[in-house]
Protein backbone atom coordinates (compact mmCIF):
# COMPACT_ATOMS: atom_id res chain seq x y z
CA UNK A 1 0.00 0.00 0.00
CA UNK A 2 1.38 3.37 -0.84
CA UNK A 3 0.93 6.53 1.17
CA UNK A 4 0.20 10.02 0.00
CA UNK A 5 3.77 11.12 0.18
CA UNK A 6 5.50 7.88 -0.77
CA UNK A 7 6.05 8.86 -4.37
CA UNK A 8 7.36 12.20 -5.41
CA UNK A 9 4.75 13.51 -7.82
CA UNK A 10 5.73 14.95 -11.18
CA UNK A 11 6.01 18.75 -11.24
CA UNK A 12 2.56 19.97 -10.23
CA UNK A 13 0.55 21.85 -12.77
CA UNK A 14 -0.64 25.21 -11.50
CA UNK A 15 -3.98 24.36 -9.90
CA UNK A 16 -5.93 25.95 -7.14
CA UNK A 17 -4.95 23.33 -4.55
CA UNK A 18 -1.26 23.39 -5.32
CA UNK A 19 -1.37 27.09 -4.47
CA UNK A 20 -2.66 26.19 -1.03
CA UNK A 21 0.07 23.61 -0.68
CA UNK A 22 2.79 26.04 -1.74
CA UNK A 23 1.57 28.52 0.81
CA UNK A 24 1.72 25.85 3.50
CA UNK A 25 5.16 24.76 2.42
CA UNK A 26 6.32 28.38 2.56
CA UNK A 27 5.57 28.52 6.29
CA UNK A 28 7.36 25.21 6.76
CA UNK A 29 4.34 22.93 7.15
CA UNK A 30 3.73 19.85 5.10
CA UNK A 31 0.13 18.89 4.50
CA UNK A 32 0.73 15.60 6.24
CA UNK A 33 1.96 17.23 9.43
CA UNK A 34 -1.08 19.49 9.41
CA UNK A 35 -3.50 16.58 8.99
CA UNK A 36 -2.00 14.89 12.04
CA UNK A 37 -1.52 18.05 14.06
CA UNK A 38 -5.10 19.35 14.01
CA UNK A 39 -6.80 16.38 15.71
CA UNK A 40 -3.72 15.67 17.85
CA UNK A 41 -3.68 19.20 19.18
CA UNK A 42 -7.43 19.19 19.88
CA UNK A 43 -7.25 15.87 21.74
CA UNK A 44 -4.25 17.02 23.74
CA UNK A 45 -5.92 20.22 24.87
CA UNK A 46 -9.42 18.85 25.42
CA UNK A 47 -8.78 15.27 26.45
CA UNK A 48 -5.29 14.64 27.84
CA UNK A 49 -4.71 17.97 29.58
CA UNK A 50 -8.14 17.82 31.33
CA UNK A 51 -7.22 14.42 32.80
CA UNK A 52 -3.99 15.94 34.09
CA UNK A 53 -5.97 18.87 35.53
CA UNK A 54 -8.31 16.42 37.30
CA UNK A 55 -5.30 14.70 38.83
CA UNK A 56 -3.84 18.05 39.90
CA UNK A 57 -7.07 19.22 41.50
CA UNK A 58 -7.55 15.88 43.26
CA UNK A 59 -4.43 16.86 45.23
CA UNK A 60 -5.93 20.11 46.51
CA UNK A 61 -8.55 20.69 49.20
CA UNK A 62 -11.91 22.38 49.08
CA UNK A 63 -11.98 26.03 50.00
CA UNK A 64 -14.47 28.82 49.64
CA UNK A 65 -14.02 31.18 46.74
CA UNK A 66 -13.57 30.96 43.02
CA UNK A 67 -12.34 28.45 42.05
CA UNK A 68 -13.45 26.42 45.09
CA UNK A 69 -10.17 24.60 45.65
CA UNK A 70 -6.81 25.46 47.16
CA UNK A 71 -4.09 26.56 44.72
CA UNK A 72 -1.46 24.00 43.74
CA UNK A 73 1.24 26.60 43.23
CA UNK A 74 1.67 29.59 45.47
CA UNK A 75 4.15 32.38 44.98
CA UNK A 76 5.44 33.86 48.20
CA UNK A 77 8.23 36.42 48.04
CA UNK A 78 9.51 35.06 44.79
CA UNK A 79 9.66 31.42 45.89
CA UNK A 80 7.16 29.18 44.15
CA UNK A 81 5.66 26.62 46.47
CA UNK A 82 3.87 23.45 45.47
CA UNK A 83 1.28 22.25 47.97
CA UNK A 84 -0.13 18.76 47.57
CA UNK A 85 -2.87 17.30 49.74
CA UNK A 86 -3.46 13.58 49.94
CA UNK A 87 -6.54 13.95 52.15
CA UNK A 88 -8.98 13.13 49.37
CA UNK A 89 -7.36 9.81 48.57
CA UNK A 90 -7.05 8.92 52.26
CA UNK A 91 -10.75 9.61 52.65
CA UNK A 92 -11.55 7.31 49.73
CA UNK A 93 -9.99 4.43 51.65
CA UNK A 94 -11.11 5.29 55.17
CA UNK A 95 -14.67 6.45 54.49
CA UNK A 96 -16.78 3.33 54.13
CA UNK A 97 -19.16 5.08 51.71
CA UNK A 98 -16.59 5.31 48.91
CA UNK A 99 -15.31 1.76 49.24
CA UNK A 100 -18.90 0.47 49.34
CA UNK A 101 -19.82 2.56 46.29
CA UNK A 102 -16.88 1.23 44.27
CA UNK A 103 -17.56 -2.38 45.17
CA UNK A 104 -21.26 -2.00 44.53
CA UNK A 105 -20.64 -0.33 41.13
CA UNK A 106 -18.36 -3.16 40.07
CA UNK A 107 -20.88 -5.75 41.27
CA UNK A 108 -23.82 -4.08 39.50
CA UNK A 109 -21.84 -3.58 36.29
CA UNK A 110 -20.53 -7.16 36.34
CA UNK A 111 -23.91 -8.83 36.94
CA UNK A 112 -25.66 -6.64 34.35
CA UNK A 113 -22.93 -7.38 31.81
CA UNK A 114 -23.42 -11.13 32.28
CA UNK A 115 -27.22 -10.82 31.95
CA UNK A 116 -26.79 -8.64 28.84
CA UNK A 117 -24.49 -11.25 27.33
CA UNK A 118 -26.97 -14.06 28.07
CA UNK A 119 -29.79 -12.12 26.38
CA UNK A 120 -27.71 -10.52 23.62
CA UNK A 121 -25.83 -13.60 22.43
CA UNK A 122 -28.86 -15.60 21.26
CA UNK A 123 -30.28 -12.45 19.64
CA UNK A 124 -27.03 -11.73 17.78
CA UNK A 125 -26.78 -15.36 16.73
CA UNK A 126 -30.38 -15.45 15.55
CA UNK A 127 -29.81 -12.30 13.44
CA UNK A 128 -26.56 -13.66 11.99
CA UNK A 129 -28.29 -16.94 11.01
CA UNK A 130 -31.46 -15.27 9.73
CA UNK A 131 -32.32 -15.41 5.99
CA UNK A 132 -30.83 -12.50 4.02
CA UNK A 133 -34.04 -10.57 3.53
CA UNK A 134 -34.71 -10.65 7.29
CA UNK A 135 -31.23 -9.84 8.47
CA UNK A 136 -31.20 -6.16 7.51
CA UNK A 137 -34.59 -5.55 9.08
CA UNK A 138 -33.61 -7.25 12.34
CA UNK A 139 -30.34 -5.37 12.39
CA UNK A 140 -32.18 -2.10 11.94
CA UNK A 141 -34.45 -3.04 14.84
CA UNK A 142 -31.33 -3.32 17.01
CA UNK A 143 -29.78 -0.09 15.73
CA UNK A 144 -32.96 1.99 16.12
CA UNK A 145 -32.96 1.93 19.96
CA UNK A 146 -29.21 2.58 19.80
CA UNK A 147 -29.95 5.90 18.05
CA UNK A 148 -32.91 6.73 20.26
CA UNK A 149 -32.17 8.97 23.21
CA UNK A 150 -30.63 7.12 26.12
CA UNK A 151 -32.39 9.34 28.64
CA UNK A 152 -35.78 8.83 26.99
CA UNK A 153 -35.37 5.07 26.96
CA UNK A 154 -34.57 5.05 30.68
CA UNK A 155 -37.64 7.23 31.17
CA UNK A 156 -39.77 4.86 29.07
CA UNK A 157 -38.59 1.96 31.22
CA UNK A 158 -39.50 3.81 34.42
CA UNK A 159 -43.05 4.31 33.13
CA UNK A 160 -43.17 0.62 32.33
CA UNK A 161 -42.09 -0.58 35.76
CA UNK A 162 -43.89 1.99 37.94
CA UNK A 163 -46.33 0.90 40.67
CA UNK A 164 -49.28 1.52 38.35
CA UNK A 165 -47.23 0.90 35.23
CA UNK A 166 -47.88 -1.48 32.37
CA UNK A 167 -46.26 -4.52 34.01
CA UNK A 168 -48.26 -4.19 37.19
CA UNK A 169 -51.50 -3.55 35.31
CA UNK A 170 -50.78 -6.70 33.33
CA UNK A 171 -50.12 -8.68 36.52
CA UNK A 172 -53.32 -7.23 37.96
CA UNK A 173 -55.31 -8.96 35.19
CA UNK A 174 -54.32 -12.25 36.80
CA UNK A 175 -55.08 -10.99 40.28
CA UNK A 176 -51.42 -10.63 41.18
CA UNK A 177 -50.79 -7.70 43.56
CA UNK A 178 -48.48 -4.92 42.29
CA UNK A 179 -44.77 -5.63 42.58
CA UNK A 180 -42.48 -2.82 43.68
CA UNK A 181 -39.80 -2.56 41.00
CA UNK A 182 -38.92 1.11 40.82
CA UNK A 183 -36.34 2.57 43.18
CA UNK A 184 -34.72 -0.80 43.73
CA UNK A 185 -31.44 -2.35 42.62
CA UNK A 186 -33.51 -4.66 40.44
CA UNK A 187 -34.66 -1.66 38.38
CA UNK A 188 -31.02 -0.60 37.95
CA UNK A 189 -30.09 -4.03 36.59
CA UNK A 190 -33.03 -4.00 34.18
CA UNK A 191 -32.13 -0.44 33.18
CA UNK A 192 -28.51 -1.26 32.34
CA UNK A 193 -29.45 -4.42 30.44
CA UNK A 194 -32.17 -2.58 28.56
CA UNK A 195 -30.12 0.44 27.50
CA UNK A 196 -26.84 -1.36 26.74
CA UNK A 197 -28.27 -4.40 24.94
CA UNK A 198 -27.58 -2.96 21.43
CA UNK A 199 -23.91 -2.38 22.42
CA UNK A 200 -23.66 -6.10 23.21
CA UNK A 201 -25.54 -7.35 20.14
CA UNK A 202 -23.72 -5.30 17.47
CA UNK A 203 -20.12 -6.50 18.05
CA UNK A 204 -21.37 -10.07 18.61
CA UNK A 205 -23.34 -9.93 15.36
CA UNK A 206 -20.33 -8.57 13.42
CA UNK A 207 -18.32 -11.49 14.72
CA UNK A 208 -20.94 -14.24 14.33
CA UNK A 209 -21.99 -13.26 10.82
CA UNK A 210 -18.45 -14.00 9.61
CA UNK A 211 -18.52 -17.48 11.14
CA UNK A 212 -17.78 -20.10 8.50
CA UNK A 213 -20.88 -22.26 8.09
CA UNK A 214 -18.75 -25.10 6.71
CA UNK A 215 -17.18 -25.60 10.12
CA UNK A 216 -20.60 -26.08 11.70
CA UNK A 217 -21.67 -28.50 8.97
CA UNK A 218 -18.44 -30.47 9.32
CA UNK A 219 -19.01 -30.73 13.03
CA UNK A 220 -22.60 -31.92 12.50
CA UNK A 221 -21.48 -34.39 9.84
CA UNK A 222 -19.01 -35.87 12.28
CA UNK A 223 -21.91 -36.55 14.60
CA UNK A 224 -21.63 -33.70 17.09
CA UNK A 225 -24.91 -32.61 18.65
CA UNK A 226 -25.86 -28.93 18.16
CA UNK A 227 -25.01 -28.07 21.78
CA UNK A 228 -21.58 -29.62 21.42
CA UNK A 229 -20.97 -27.83 18.11
CA UNK A 230 -21.92 -24.57 19.74
CA UNK A 231 -19.67 -25.09 22.76
CA UNK A 232 -16.61 -26.31 20.88
CA UNK A 233 -16.80 -24.24 17.68
CA UNK A 234 -19.13 -21.23 17.74
CA UNK A 235 -18.38 -20.07 21.26
CA UNK A 236 -14.55 -20.13 21.06
CA UNK A 237 -14.58 -18.45 17.62
CA UNK A 238 -16.82 -15.65 18.85
CA UNK A 239 -14.51 -14.78 21.74
CA UNK A 240 -13.37 -11.38 20.32
CA UNK A 241 -17.03 -10.41 19.89
CA UNK A 242 -17.85 -11.49 23.43
CA UNK A 243 -14.95 -9.52 24.89
CA UNK A 244 -15.75 -6.39 22.86
CA UNK A 245 -19.47 -6.55 23.70
CA UNK A 246 -18.88 -7.18 27.41
CA UNK A 247 -16.39 -4.32 27.71
CA UNK A 248 -18.69 -1.93 25.84
CA UNK A 249 -21.34 -2.68 28.48
CA UNK A 250 -19.17 -3.06 31.56
CA UNK A 251 -17.03 0.10 31.24
CA UNK A 252 -19.80 2.69 30.85
CA UNK A 253 -22.02 0.82 33.33
CA UNK A 254 -19.44 1.33 36.09
CA UNK A 255 -19.64 5.11 35.81
CA UNK A 256 -23.38 5.17 35.08
CA UNK A 257 -25.25 8.11 36.58
CA UNK A 258 -28.61 8.45 34.81
CA UNK A 259 -29.84 4.89 35.44
CA UNK A 260 -29.21 4.73 39.21
CA UNK A 261 -30.57 8.23 39.74
CA UNK A 262 -33.81 7.67 37.79
CA UNK A 263 -34.47 3.98 38.46
CA UNK A 264 -32.53 3.20 41.62
CA UNK A 265 -33.49 3.92 45.18
CA UNK A 266 -31.69 5.98 47.79
CA UNK A 267 -29.78 2.87 48.83
CA UNK A 268 -28.48 2.16 45.31
CA UNK A 269 -24.82 3.03 45.61
CA UNK A 270 -22.96 3.72 42.40
CA UNK A 271 -19.74 5.62 42.03
CA UNK A 272 -20.95 7.82 39.18
CA UNK A 273 -23.75 9.07 41.40
CA UNK A 274 -21.34 9.65 44.32
CA UNK A 275 -19.11 11.74 42.03
CA UNK A 276 -22.11 13.73 40.81
CA UNK A 277 -23.34 14.45 44.36
CA UNK A 278 -19.85 15.30 45.54
CA UNK A 279 -19.59 17.84 42.75
CA UNK A 280 -23.10 19.29 42.48
CA UNK A 281 -24.55 18.83 45.99
CA UNK A 282 -21.42 19.23 48.15
CA UNK A 283 -19.46 21.39 45.67
CA UNK A 284 -16.37 19.51 46.79
CA UNK A 285 -14.46 19.63 43.51
CA UNK A 286 -11.19 18.14 44.81
CA UNK A 287 -13.02 15.15 46.31
CA UNK A 288 -14.98 14.64 43.08
CA UNK A 289 -11.66 14.74 41.17
CA UNK A 290 -10.16 12.09 43.44
CA UNK A 291 -13.24 9.90 42.93
CA UNK A 292 -12.79 10.33 39.16
CA UNK A 293 -9.12 9.33 39.27
CA UNK A 294 -9.96 6.24 41.33
CA UNK A 295 -12.75 5.37 38.85
CA UNK A 296 -10.29 5.76 35.99
CA UNK A 297 -7.98 3.21 37.63
CA UNK A 298 -10.90 0.75 37.86
CA UNK A 299 -11.80 1.10 34.16
CA UNK A 300 -8.27 1.18 32.74
CA UNK A 301 -7.82 -2.61 32.72
CA UNK A 302 -11.11 -3.32 30.90
CA UNK A 303 -10.30 -0.50 28.43
CA UNK A 304 -6.97 -2.16 27.63
CA UNK A 305 -8.70 -5.53 27.22
CA UNK A 306 -11.13 -3.95 24.76
CA UNK A 307 -8.29 -2.32 22.82
CA UNK A 308 -6.48 -5.66 22.55
CA UNK A 309 -9.59 -7.47 21.38
CA UNK A 310 -10.12 -4.85 18.67
CA UNK A 311 -6.48 -4.87 17.61
CA UNK A 312 -6.61 -8.67 17.30
CA UNK A 313 -9.60 -8.43 14.98
CA UNK A 314 -7.92 -5.75 12.85
CA UNK A 315 -4.65 -7.68 12.59
CA UNK A 316 -6.54 -10.78 11.53
CA UNK A 317 -8.39 -8.88 8.81
CA UNK A 318 -5.20 -7.31 7.58
CA UNK A 319 -3.49 -10.70 7.51
CA UNK A 320 -6.08 -12.08 5.09
CA UNK B 1 -28.30 -27.12 9.00
CA UNK B 2 -31.33 -27.74 11.15
CA UNK B 3 -32.65 -24.71 12.94
CA UNK B 4 -33.97 -25.18 16.45
CA UNK B 5 -36.80 -23.36 18.11
CA UNK B 6 -34.55 -21.74 20.70
CA UNK B 7 -33.04 -18.91 18.63
CA UNK B 8 -36.27 -17.54 17.12
CA UNK B 9 -38.02 -17.53 20.50
CA UNK B 10 -35.04 -15.90 22.24
CA UNK B 11 -34.84 -13.23 19.53
CA UNK B 12 -38.58 -12.53 19.66
CA UNK B 13 -38.53 -12.13 23.44
CA UNK B 14 -35.43 -9.96 23.20
CA UNK B 15 -37.01 -7.61 20.66
CA UNK B 16 -40.20 -7.49 22.73
CA UNK B 17 -38.08 -6.41 25.72
CA UNK B 18 -36.37 -3.71 23.61
CA UNK B 19 -39.58 -2.28 22.19
CA UNK B 20 -42.36 -2.77 24.76
CA UNK B 21 -41.40 0.21 26.98
CA UNK B 22 -41.07 2.52 23.96
CA UNK B 23 -44.38 1.40 22.49
CA UNK B 24 -46.15 1.92 25.81
CA UNK B 25 -44.61 5.40 26.10
CA UNK B 26 -45.86 6.33 22.64
CA UNK B 27 -49.34 4.97 23.38
CA UNK B 28 -49.68 6.83 26.67
CA UNK B 29 -48.52 10.09 25.10
CA UNK B 30 -51.99 10.17 23.48
CA UNK B 31 -53.69 9.61 26.81
CA UNK B 32 -56.16 12.23 27.93
CA UNK B 33 -55.69 11.65 31.64
CA UNK B 34 -53.13 13.43 33.80
CA UNK B 35 -52.36 10.06 35.33
CA UNK B 36 -49.64 8.84 33.06
CA UNK B 37 -50.50 5.17 33.02
CA UNK B 38 -54.29 5.08 33.32
CA UNK B 39 -56.00 5.23 29.96
CA UNK B 40 -58.98 7.56 29.79
CA UNK B 41 -59.31 8.43 26.12
CA UNK B 42 -57.46 9.63 23.06
CA UNK B 43 -56.13 13.15 23.09
CA UNK B 44 -53.34 15.16 21.55
CA UNK B 45 -53.47 17.85 24.21
CA UNK B 46 -50.01 17.01 25.59
CA UNK B 47 -48.50 17.66 22.17
CA UNK B 48 -50.11 21.08 22.27
CA UNK B 49 -48.65 21.61 25.73
CA UNK B 50 -45.14 20.71 24.53
CA UNK B 51 -45.31 22.99 21.51
CA UNK B 52 -46.51 25.88 23.68
CA UNK B 53 -43.86 25.49 26.37
CA UNK B 54 -41.21 28.18 25.87
CA UNK B 55 -38.75 26.44 28.19
CA UNK B 56 -38.84 23.23 26.12
CA UNK B 57 -38.70 25.08 22.80
CA UNK B 58 -35.78 27.24 23.95
CA UNK B 59 -33.85 24.22 25.22
CA UNK B 60 -34.57 22.30 22.01
CA UNK B 61 -33.25 25.17 19.87
CA UNK B 62 -30.12 25.42 22.02
CA UNK B 63 -29.56 21.66 21.75
CA UNK B 64 -29.94 21.73 17.96
CA UNK B 65 -27.43 24.60 17.64
CA UNK B 66 -24.94 22.74 19.84
CA UNK B 67 -25.45 19.42 18.04
CA UNK B 68 -25.06 21.05 14.62
CA UNK B 69 -21.81 22.83 15.52
CA UNK B 70 -20.33 19.94 17.51
CA UNK B 71 -21.13 17.41 14.77
CA UNK B 72 -19.52 19.64 12.13
CA UNK B 73 -16.33 20.24 14.14
CA UNK B 74 -16.18 16.54 15.03
CA UNK B 75 -16.61 15.63 11.36
CA UNK B 76 -13.65 17.75 10.20
CA UNK B 77 -11.30 16.73 13.01
CA UNK B 78 -12.44 13.10 12.98
CA UNK B 79 -11.96 12.78 9.22
CA UNK B 80 -8.44 14.25 9.44
CA UNK B 81 -7.66 11.86 12.27
CA UNK B 82 -9.02 8.85 10.36
CA UNK B 83 -6.97 9.81 7.27
CA UNK B 84 -3.87 10.11 9.43
CA UNK B 85 -4.46 6.72 11.08
CA UNK B 86 -5.37 4.81 7.91
CA UNK B 87 -3.23 6.42 5.20
CA UNK B 88 -0.08 7.49 7.06
CA UNK B 89 1.04 4.09 8.21
CA UNK B 90 3.94 5.19 10.35
CA UNK B 91 4.50 8.42 12.20
CA UNK B 92 5.71 9.32 15.64
CA UNK B 93 2.92 9.18 18.19
CA UNK B 94 0.60 7.06 16.03
CA UNK B 95 -0.19 4.62 18.84
CA UNK B 96 -0.79 7.50 21.23
CA UNK B 97 -3.13 9.22 18.77
CA UNK B 98 -5.03 5.98 18.09
CA UNK B 99 -5.42 5.33 21.80
CA UNK B 100 -6.38 8.89 22.68
CA UNK B 101 -9.01 9.19 19.99
CA UNK B 102 -10.79 5.97 20.95
CA UNK B 103 -10.62 6.52 24.71
CA UNK B 104 -13.60 8.94 24.81
CA UNK B 105 -15.74 6.10 23.35
CA UNK B 106 -15.66 4.23 26.61
CA UNK B 107 -14.74 6.95 29.10
CA UNK B 108 -17.52 7.28 31.71
CA UNK B 109 -19.44 10.51 31.04
CA UNK B 110 -19.00 11.79 34.58
CA UNK B 111 -15.21 11.77 34.16
CA UNK B 112 -15.30 13.48 30.74
CA UNK B 113 -17.68 16.11 32.06
CA UNK B 114 -15.79 16.79 35.26
CA UNK B 115 -12.39 16.91 33.56
CA UNK B 116 -13.52 19.38 30.89
CA UNK B 117 -15.21 21.61 33.45
CA UNK B 118 -12.08 21.70 35.60
CA UNK B 119 -10.05 22.51 32.47
CA UNK B 120 -12.36 25.38 31.49
CA UNK B 121 -12.25 26.80 35.03
CA UNK B 122 -8.46 26.52 35.18
CA UNK B 123 -8.12 28.10 31.70
CA UNK B 124 -10.39 30.95 32.61
CA UNK B 125 -8.34 31.59 35.75
CA UNK B 126 -5.02 31.62 33.87
CA UNK B 127 -5.66 32.97 30.37
CA UNK B 128 -9.14 34.44 30.74
CA UNK B 129 -10.68 32.20 28.07
CA UNK B 130 -13.36 30.85 27.84
CA UNK B 131 -15.08 33.51 29.91
CA UNK B 132 -17.92 31.75 31.66
CA UNK B 133 -19.58 28.58 30.52
CA UNK B 134 -22.43 27.95 28.14
CA UNK B 135 -22.95 27.33 24.45
CA UNK B 136 -19.24 27.45 23.54
CA UNK B 137 -18.00 25.13 26.27
CA UNK B 138 -20.74 22.57 25.56
CA UNK B 139 -19.85 22.65 21.84
CA UNK B 140 -16.16 22.03 22.63
CA UNK B 141 -17.00 19.17 25.02
CA UNK B 142 -19.38 17.52 22.56
CA UNK B 143 -16.99 17.89 19.61
CA UNK B 144 -14.35 16.02 21.59
CA UNK B 145 -16.37 12.91 22.35
CA UNK B 146 -18.29 12.91 19.04
CA UNK B 147 -14.99 13.02 17.16
CA UNK B 148 -14.18 9.52 18.43
CA UNK B 149 -17.34 8.13 16.81
CA UNK B 150 -16.65 9.90 13.51
CA UNK B 151 -13.15 8.40 13.46
CA UNK B 152 -14.53 4.87 13.92
CA UNK B 153 -17.05 5.27 11.08
CA UNK B 154 -14.70 7.01 8.61
CA UNK B 155 -11.75 4.78 9.45
CA UNK B 156 -13.60 1.62 8.45
CA UNK B 157 -14.75 3.16 5.14
CA UNK B 158 -11.23 4.41 4.33
CA UNK B 159 -9.84 0.98 5.11
CA UNK B 160 -12.33 -0.70 2.75
CA UNK B 161 -11.85 1.62 -0.20
CA UNK B 162 -9.77 0.79 -3.22
CA UNK B 163 -6.43 2.58 -2.84
CA UNK B 164 -5.52 2.11 -6.50
CA UNK B 165 -7.87 4.99 -7.42
CA UNK B 166 -5.85 7.37 -5.27
CA UNK B 167 -2.62 5.97 -6.64
CA UNK B 168 -3.82 6.39 -10.23
CA UNK B 169 -4.74 10.02 -9.60
CA UNK B 170 -1.37 10.62 -8.03
CA UNK B 171 0.42 8.99 -10.96
CA UNK B 172 -1.45 11.37 -13.24
CA UNK B 173 0.10 14.25 -11.34
CA UNK B 174 -2.60 15.25 -8.90
CA UNK B 175 -1.37 16.67 -5.62
CA UNK B 176 -2.32 14.87 -2.38
CA UNK B 177 -4.81 17.57 -1.42
CA UNK B 178 -6.45 17.40 -4.84
CA UNK B 179 -6.57 13.61 -4.70
CA UNK B 180 -8.28 13.85 -1.34
CA UNK B 181 -10.96 16.31 -2.48
CA UNK B 182 -11.55 14.83 -5.97
CA UNK B 183 -11.21 11.11 -5.33
CA UNK B 184 -11.25 10.16 -1.65
CA UNK B 185 -13.95 12.53 -0.41
CA UNK B 186 -16.68 11.49 -2.88
CA UNK B 187 -15.98 7.82 -2.16
CA UNK B 188 -16.14 8.16 1.62
CA UNK B 189 -19.07 10.62 1.50
CA UNK B 190 -21.66 8.10 2.82
CA UNK B 191 -19.44 7.43 5.83
CA UNK B 192 -19.09 11.17 6.40
CA UNK B 193 -22.85 11.59 6.35
CA UNK B 194 -23.48 8.76 8.78
CA UNK B 195 -20.62 9.93 10.99
CA UNK B 196 -22.09 13.43 11.11
CA UNK B 197 -25.58 12.10 11.87
CA UNK B 198 -24.24 9.85 14.61
CA UNK B 199 -22.36 12.77 16.16
CA UNK B 200 -25.47 14.96 15.88
CA UNK B 201 -27.72 12.47 17.72
CA UNK B 202 -25.09 11.75 20.39
CA UNK B 203 -24.71 15.45 21.09
CA UNK B 204 -28.48 15.94 21.15
CA UNK B 205 -28.78 13.10 23.66
CA UNK B 206 -26.04 13.98 26.11
CA UNK B 207 -27.12 14.89 29.61
CA UNK B 208 -24.16 14.27 31.90
CA UNK B 209 -21.34 16.07 30.08
CA UNK B 210 -23.54 19.06 29.26
CA UNK B 211 -24.64 19.33 32.90
CA UNK B 212 -21.02 19.74 33.98
CA UNK B 213 -19.87 22.23 31.35
CA UNK B 214 -23.00 24.35 30.92
CA UNK B 215 -23.54 27.62 32.67
CA UNK B 216 -26.55 29.48 34.03
CA UNK B 217 -29.23 30.01 31.40
CA UNK B 218 -27.91 27.39 29.02
CA UNK B 219 -29.97 24.31 29.78
CA UNK B 220 -30.03 21.80 26.94
CA UNK B 221 -33.10 19.71 26.13
CA UNK B 222 -31.89 16.58 28.00
CA UNK B 223 -31.19 18.77 31.05
CA UNK B 224 -34.75 20.12 30.99
CA UNK B 225 -36.20 16.63 30.49
CA UNK B 226 -34.09 15.25 33.33
CA UNK B 227 -35.22 17.91 35.78
CA UNK B 228 -38.86 17.38 34.76
CA UNK B 229 -38.56 13.62 35.21
CA UNK B 230 -36.79 14.08 38.55
CA UNK B 231 -39.70 16.15 39.81
CA UNK B 232 -42.15 13.41 38.91
CA UNK B 233 -43.67 12.08 35.76
CA UNK B 234 -45.45 14.58 33.62
CA UNK B 235 -47.48 13.47 30.60
CA UNK B 236 -45.99 16.18 28.41
CA UNK B 237 -42.62 14.42 28.66
CA UNK B 238 -44.30 11.41 27.02
CA UNK B 239 -45.40 13.61 24.13
CA UNK B 240 -41.99 15.25 23.83
CA UNK B 241 -40.29 11.84 23.92
CA UNK B 242 -42.61 10.56 21.19
CA UNK B 243 -41.78 13.54 18.96
CA UNK B 244 -38.04 12.99 19.40
CA UNK B 245 -38.31 9.22 18.87
CA UNK B 246 -40.38 9.76 15.70
CA UNK B 247 -37.80 12.16 14.26
CA UNK B 248 -34.94 9.76 15.02
CA UNK B 249 -36.84 6.74 13.64
CA UNK B 250 -37.62 8.57 10.39
CA UNK B 251 -33.98 9.65 10.08
CA UNK B 252 -32.63 6.14 10.62
CA UNK B 253 -35.22 4.72 8.24
CA UNK B 254 -34.32 7.22 5.52
CA UNK B 255 -30.59 6.62 6.00
CA UNK B 256 -31.08 2.85 5.78
CA UNK B 257 -33.18 3.09 2.63
CA UNK B 258 -30.60 5.35 0.95
CA UNK B 259 -27.82 2.99 1.95
CA UNK B 260 -29.67 -0.10 0.71
CA UNK B 261 -30.51 1.57 -2.60
CA UNK B 262 -26.88 2.62 -3.00
CA UNK B 263 -25.83 -0.91 -2.23
CA UNK B 264 -28.28 -2.39 -4.73
CA UNK B 265 -27.22 0.05 -7.46
CA UNK B 266 -23.61 -0.84 -6.90
CA UNK B 267 -24.48 -4.54 -7.00
CA UNK B 268 -26.29 -3.98 -10.32
CA UNK B 269 -23.38 -2.06 -11.80
CA UNK B 270 -21.02 -4.95 -11.13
Amino acid sequence: MSTFDAQSPPPPRPRAWSGVERALAAVGLSGKALVIAAPALWLTVFFLVPLAVVFGISLTIKQFGRPPYSPLLTNEDGTVQLTLHLNNYLRLFTDGLYVAAYLSSIKIALISTIITLLIGYPMAYAIARAPDQWRNILLMLVILPFWTSFLLRVYALSGFMRGNGVINQFLGLFGIPPVVMMQTDFAVYVGIVYTYLPFMILPLYTNLVKLDGALLEASADLGARPVRTFLSITLPLSRPGIIAGCMLVFIPAIGEFVIPSLLGGPSTLMIGRVLWDEFFANTNWPRAAAVAIAMLIVVVVPIMLLQRAQDAVQDKERGK
Amino acid sequence: MKRGWFLPIAATLGFAFLYAPIVSLVVFSFNESDLVTVWSGFSTKWYGAVLADPQILGAAWLSVQIAFSAASIALVLGTLCAVALVRFRKFRGRTLLAGTVSAPLVMPDVITGLSLLLLFVAMEATIGWPSGRGLLTIIIAHSTFCMAYVVVVVQSRLGDMDVSLEEAAMDLGATPVRVFFDITLPIIAPALISGWLLAFTLSLDDLVIASFVSGPGSSTLPMVIFSKVKLGVSPDVNALATIIIAIVALGVLAATIVQLRNHNNRAKAH
